[in-house]
This record gives C-alpha cells, sequence and structure tokens, in this order.
C-alpha cells in the first residue's frame, strides 16, 4: 500500500474524529467482540480483524457460518462489523452518526447506489454499541491501483451513482447536518485557527472562497467523502461495486461531492485524468447526466478549491492529534507534512503560472 | 567540531537499513505487511529530514528577504512589521541580526494577518511569486515526488 493511498484512507476513518478532537476510547477486547457478534447472529464468528478505525468509529471484517435461510452452497459468509464503542466521546459535529450511516445505505441502495448490503442493525442487548454489519464487498479500493489506468465506466458510473445519491428525497433522510458554502468556509477558518499554525496560503484561499462562495441552494444529501479511495471497484469490469463511508454524510450542496472528487491529490499523480485519476470530466458529467443530474461547473470549481483547503486541514489536524499526543502513530505525524500538497494545488487553482506544464500519461503509474 | 559520518550520511544509512534490509524481510513474514507499510513511511520520513537540513538554510534565507521586501513594498510601515525581541548583545562586540529561520514565525505571522484581513490579496505585486517560490520550497523538503510540483519545476533551468 503506497503512503498516499493508505495515507488516505487513513483520512478516511479518522475525518470524524479528527473534526470531533475526541482522545480514544477502551475497545471491547477483540475475543469479546467476536463472541458478542456470534451471539447477535446466531453463527460463529472466525478471523475477526480490524480493517480500520478512528477514535470514534471501529471497522472489522469477519466470517461467520452459513446463516439459516442461505444457499446451501454457501460455505462462511464474510461480513464487515460497523460500530462506535460504548462510552465513545461525544460525536463531532461532522459526523453522521452510526445508526444515520445505516440508514443512508439502505437508502442508496433503494435509489441504484451501489453499496455494501445492510445485514443487519446492533441492538444495544447485543453490547457492541451502536452500528451494523453489512455483507463485504469483494474488490479493489487503493487509489494509485485504480488510477493506473483510464476507466471510463467507472468513471461514468461515479456520476450515475453520485446523481442518484443527490436525488434521494429529502423527506426520507435520517436526521443529518445542514451545511451552505459561507458556513464551510467559516467552519475552515475556525479548524484551521484552532491548529496555531501560520499558513499564508490558506489564507489567500480562505478571503477568495469567502468572497467567491456561491449562494445557499436547496439543500440535497451529499455523500461527503466521495473520492478516489472510498470506491469499491472490480477491476476485471471496472464495475463500482460500491460506495463507501458515508459517515460524512450531511444536507448541502451537492456540487460539493463533485469537488471533493476533483481534488488533485485523489488522483493519486495521474492528473490528466482528473476523475479519481481514472476518468475525464466529460466521462462523469455523461453518467452524472444520464442519470437526471445536472451540473454547475462554477460551482464545483468551488468545491474544489474548499475541498483543497480541507484537506490541507485535516492534514494539519493529524500533525496537531500526533503532537498533542491524542494520535501518536509515526503516520500521522507524516501525514502532517502532506499540507504542503493541498498549499501548491491551491495556488495553482488561484494563481496559476502558465509555465506549469500540462498534465500527460506518467509512464509509471 | 563534530566527528563523521555527516548526519545526512547517518539518516541515509538508516533510511538505506529500512529500505534495503528490514522491509524485504517483513515483507515475506505473513501478517507483517502493515509493519512492512510503517517502515517505509518510516525511511521516507527520514529522506525529509535530510532534505529539510540540506535545503532550509537557503531557502529560509531567501523566504526571509522575500518578505521584508513584500510586507515593505505593499505598504506596511516599518513601525507595524513585526521586530524580533533583541538579545543582550556585547557593546564591544558587532550587532548580530537574529538568523532567518527566527525572523519567519513573525514575518509570516504578519503576511497571514494581512492576506486574513484583504490588506494583501490576488493582486498585490509580489505576492505571487512569493507564495511560489515559498511552496515550491516546502515541496522540495516535504514531497518532491508530488506531481503538481513536478509539473511546476519541470521547466526551471
Amino acid at each position: 500500500m503506497t503512503q498516499s493511498a493508505a495515507a488516505a484512507s487513513a483520512a478516511t476513518a479518522t475525518l470524524a474524529a479528527a473534526a470531533a478532537g475526541e482522545p480514544d476510547t477502551p475497545a471491547v477486547a477483540p475475543a469479546q467482540i467476536a463472541q458478542r457478534l456470534s451471539q447477535a447472529l446466531g453463527g460463529a464468528v472466525q478471523g475477526l480483524r480490524r480493517l480500520s478505525g478512528g477514535a470514534s468509529q471501529e471497522t472489522w471484517a469477519f466470517e461467520v457460518d452459513r446463516l439459516p435461510g442461505d444457499d446451501p452452497a454457501t460455505a462462511v459468509r464474510r461480513l464487515v462489523l460497523r460500530r462506535a464503542p460504548p462510552g465513545a466521546g461525544q460525536r463531532g459535529s461532522d459526523s453522521a452518526g452510526l445508526a444515520a450511516e445505516a440508514r443512508l445505505i439502505q437508502l442508496a441502495a433503494e435509489a441504484g447506489v451501489p453499496v455494501p448490503r445492510l445485514v443487519q442493525l446492533l441492538q444495544p442487548a447485543d453490547g457492541l454499541g451502536e452500528g451494523f454489519i453489512s455483507h463485504w464487498l469483494a474488490g479493489e479500493t487503493l487509489g494509485r491501483r485504480l488510477a493506473a489506468a483510464h476507466r471510463p465506466a467507472l468513471a461514468r458510473q461515479c456520476g450515475a451513482a453520485l446523481a442518484r445519491l443527490h436525488a434521494v428525497p429529502m423527506d426520507r433522510l435520517p436526521p443529518l447536518r445542514h451545511t451552505q458554502p459561507q458556513a464551510e468556509v467559516a467552519h475552515l477558518r475556525a479548524w484551521h485557527a484552532r491548529h496555531g499554525t501560520v499558513r499564508p496560503v490558506f489564507q489567500l484561499a480562505l478571503r477568495w472562497l469567502a468572497a467567491h462562495a456561491p449562494a445557499a441552494v436547496p439543500p440535497r444529501l451529499v455523500h461527503g467523502d466521495f473520492r478516489n479511495g472510498n470506491l469499491m471497484v472490480d477491476l476485471a469490469s471496472d464495475d463500482l461495486l460500491g460506495v463507501l463511508d458515508w459517515e460524512l454524510a450531511h444536507c448541502g450542496d451537492p456540487m460539493a461531492d463533485l469537488g471533493w472528487l476533483a481534488v488533485v491529490s485523489w488522483c493519486f499523480g495521474q492528473p490528466q485524468r482528473p476523475v479519481g485519476g481514472f476518468g475525464h470530466c466529460a466521462e462523469l458529467s455523461a453518467g452524472y447526466a444520464e442519470a437526471g443530474g445536472q451540473i454547475d461547473p462554477a460551482r464545483v470549481h468551488w468545491w474544489q478549491v474548499l475541498g483543497t483547503l480541507r484537506w490541507g486541514v485535516i492534514c494539519e489536524s493529524m500533525g496537531q492529534a500526533w503532537l498533542d499526543g491524542s494520535e501518536p502513530q509515526m503516520e500521522k505525524a507524516a501525514i502532517a507534512r502532506r499540507a504542503s500538497e493541498t498549499e501548491i494545488d491551491l495556488l495553482q487553482l488561484l494563481l496559476p503560472r502558465r509555465d506549469v506544464a500540462t498534465p500527460t500519461v506518467q509512464p509509471h503509474a | 567540531m563534530q566527528d563523521s559520518p555527516h548526519p545526512d550520511h547517518l539518516l541515509a544509512a538508516v533510511a538505506g537499513w529500512l529500505r534495503d534490509e528490514l522491509m524485504p524481510q517483513l515483507a515475506v513474514q505473513p501478517g507483517l505487511a502493515a509493519s512492512a507499510y510503517q517502515a517505509r513511511v518510516a525511511a521516507n520520513l527520514l529522506d525529509l529530514v535530510g532534505r529539510q537540513l540540506r535545503l532550509a538554510p537557503a531557502t529560509d534565507a531567501a523566504e526571509c528577504q522575500r518578505l521584508q521586501v513584500l510586507l515593505a513594498a505593499n505598504g506596511l510601515p516599518p513601525t507595524q512589521r513585526p521586530t524580533m525581541p533583541q538579545p543582550p548583545t556585547d557593546p564591544q562586540l558587532p550587532a548580530e541580526p537574529p538568523p532567518p529561520s527566527a525572523q519567519l514565525a513573525p514575518l509570516n505571522q504578519a503576511l497571514a494577518e494581512q492576506l486574513a484581513q484583504g490588506r494583501l490579496g490576488l493582486d498585490s505585486p509580489g505576492l505571487a511569486d512569493h507564495l511560489w517560490a515559498t511552496t515550491l520550497a516546502k515541496l522540495a523538503v516535504d514531497q518532491p515526488g508530488y506531481d503538481t510540483y513536478r509539473r511546476a519545476t519541470a521547466q526551471e533551468p
């Protein structure tokens, strides 16, 4: 796994925690988790292993014996547990919460968005905290591998998936935070200020964002972290198998999802394919339009600037968490040094240099 | 005077050991893929430290000069420019200016404040060149392989 791919997936796991700033909480031991899962599902759990986890959410993979009603040919089921342990710190305002995540996955499935299928919600009696169990998806998520080739079908399917999730009726949604452009700028300004770092480029970007903020729009469901790194793909067919990590979902401007997807960091070194490093804007737009959506390029550009700054503030927050001891992993200190990649990308967006070479096909992905 | 090997060489020695000795051993052990990955992160960080030690003294000095010119050129009166607390000096010795790295924090603070308040902006003379030069120097240390940086420096003489 490359540094940038792992950093991005690490960032996913800790985005909500970073925003919340909550310390880690002691977790139930894996053996106990396995035992309680077995009881909750009514089958023997094996091979429990942790996939990722921030301070307040955990993702585990495991196998369970064939359950009543399964196809007799099924030997084992591969499943995923997503949970917030009992007593986890107060969720930060950015996180949707596990119950909302489960509901969103169901709604997305009904809307025709590929997602992991829900198996069951955790109940208080299960003793595992809040969360849900879903089917394991077998595919590729590593950003650099997805960006290694042009995948037009994937880009179109991403466009269609986004249009469908943006079209989910508002009255069917669980309670979610609502946000609009100016509020997002204010949030980033305050978050950056808490780190105590001095970044003239960030201040330039914050002024630009405030001055050019689009008008508020009727809120729609926004995934909140739709990018290469959260897409499960079948490499044989380039089919989108699942849109992952709905914990940052909220209500707001749907162009925010398109702007975030366009952040250069998520192109994994292939900016000549600006959609995740694997696709072109025309392919994404075609998929979006075919599924009934309408793209506003000016708003997408604004959200790309905001998203670039946001990733930079997230990198800083990792460094802050490492410094204050709340997340002492060496990798957090390393990610802090990625904030500068967002500064150069912000400069290229706001003060473009003519002599920055046009992106061309890289010989080695 | 300190002995050799130079710190630069020591950093390279440890990074080399991590990459050439430790990582291959971890790569063939089942269940140690995560550790192999962390070893690579560690080696990359050592390389970063080496680059900072080698490159930052010159780029810090250049950045310091640019900031002083930029703040002065954009009408920031001398009384408002950040002043370093002067250390007590022996009156018989010539006055030493604080090293560039010590001046950078208050100079950058002043620039950040000017930008936050809108007194300097996209059109301010010298700002774009300064921010680009500063940011390129950061990437040269943090991530010289980052694609935007490579494209920005591809045509440098």
